[in-house]
């Protein structure tokens, strides 16, 4: 068949919702997009347990401390469920870590600020969850199956990351004066980030609307970011806390929140490597990759020695 | 500022915009790497095992093991099946045509296809 015909029937697939699956044929640039996405997803939550596991040791009781070892967990086992999805596409797992370690590959740029407090705990959940969740719903739907499935398993698990950080803020929220205001500031702090979460404006975005049309993405940056801004403008009123944008308010003519103008120098300067923890966090991924080293190899070794230890007992069973 | 800027979404983006904080490429490890492993979960007694995702691991005993941290931590199952991957062999999508659509016209392989008289009840 012509390349032409190929991609007409590609598309022809898309369009009418079939899923394409690793073994179907697919334009190189469907792949290679994906591949980029999915791993770039997948960098996103393994870098995003670092982050979280800072706060680990010193969570403030033991049902909290129990709350985010789950938690972290469920992130590795999601970057693993990504990474596994983006491996059916002909990547290996070490190119893409190697791209990680080595500054090539990005990953979400929200996990480049500090949590600098325990409060910080509670606004990831709420904030930066939610907006991965808002993104990752509509990632359900996508046309690649592994991808699409691997988000749905996701989604499942991810719905207890955001109630479990907006309940933390509830509970320091009703606490004393410190605790109130360390609650706002954290909401203060992880507010305009979180809204970065979701990208560019559409109107500076002079790519085609491929990965749209491809159904690899659903709804646009604006469309997923004033979803974003409607849910939780609403639900920091039961925190009785405020969002950091002086501009915020209800729109009766579009029904929507209008709010400010995002820093997209800011948002640009942490994507190309200057946020306030971009060296650190890619340090800290480099070291438990080399340090991990030896478990690798001897994993290895001991599964080698147990395989002829079993095949020595199989020939004198023989 | 000279970037060309492109439409993305949280966590797609563009590797032109990469810069920064690049540290220099160690050894990649590549030579300690695990084979790839299929996960399947049986979800309760009486059903099926179920294909759920893949992971690395050196040998079928950690695979298992990894598996139930991975896809069990919230009771998805209560037995687990581990099959290295290059193990499995799939059908070519290039022949679902031939392989699938024969079936297509055969409806009399249905029990819907005969009419029965309403007396005859359950059939």
């Amino acid at each position: 068949m012509e390349l032409i015909d190929l991609e007409k029937k590609f598309q022809e697939k898309i369009d009418k919702e079939i899923k394409i699956e690793p073994l179907d044929w697919m334009p190189e640039a469907y792949r290679k997009t994906n591949v980029r996405q999915i791993s770039q997803h997948a960098h996103s939550e393994i870098v995003g347990m670092l982050p979280e596991g800072n706060w680990i040791s010193r969570a403030p009781s033991l049902k909290r401390k129990a709350i985010l070892i789950a938690k972290v967990q469920d992130e590795a086992g999601h970057g693993l469920y990504l990474y596994s999805a983006a491996e059916t596409l002909g990547t290996s797992r070490e190119q893409m870590i190697d791209d990680l370690h080595s500054g090539k590959a990005k990953y979400s740029s929200i996990f480049n600020y500090p949590t600098l407090t325990w409060a910080d705990m509670g606004a990831v959940g709420w904030l930066v969850d939610g907006a991965a969740i808002l993104n990752q719903v509509m990632l359900c739907r996508t046309s690649y199956g592994p991808y699409a499935r691997a988000m749905v398993r996701i989604c499942k698990e991810e719905s207890f990351h955001q109630r479990q950080g907006f309940e933390s803020l509830i509970v320091l929220s009703k606490g004393t004066a410190e605790q109130k205001a360390m609650c706002q500031d954290a909401i203060n702090r992880w507010w305009w980030p979180s809204l970065m979460m979701f990208g560019p404006k559409d109107s500076e975005s002079t790519n085609s609307d491929q990965s749209m049309k491809w159904k690899i993405k659903r709804k646009t940056n604006d469309e997923l970011r004033q979803n974003f801004v409607d849910m939780i403008a609403e639900q920091v009123k039961l925190l009785g806390m405020t969002l950091p944008d002086p501009d915020l308010k209800w729109n009766e003519a579009t029904k929507h929140y209008d709010f400010g103008e995002i820093n997209w120098e800011e948002f640009w300067n942490v994507v190309k490597g200057n946020g306030p923890c971009n060296r650190q966090r890619l340090e800290a991924r480099n070291k438990a990759h080399k340090e991990g080293d030896w478990v690798r190899a001897a994993a290895l070794a001991h599964a080698e020695k147990r395989k002829n230890k079993l095949a020595k007992q199989d020939l004198a069973v023989a | 500022m000279n970037i060309q800027i492109r439409k993305f979404y949280y966590g797609d983006i563009p590797e032109e915009n990469t810069g920064g904080s690049t540290i220099p490429q160690q050894d990649s490890g590549a030579q300690n790497a695990w084979p790839l492993w299929e996960v399947f979960i049986r979800s309760k007694q009486g059903l099926d095992h179920k294909h759920a995702g893949s992971l690395h691991a050196a040998d079928a005993q950690m695979a298992i093991e990894n598996a139930r941290d991975v896809y069990t931590r919230r009771q998805e199952g209560v037995s687990l099946w581990v099959v290295e991957s290059t193990h499995i062999h799939a059908s070519n999508p290039d022949d679902a045509d031939s392989l699938y659509e024969p079936a297509a016209d055969k409806i009399y392989r249905h029990p819907t296809f005969y009419d029965l008289p309403d007396e005859v009840k359950h059939m």
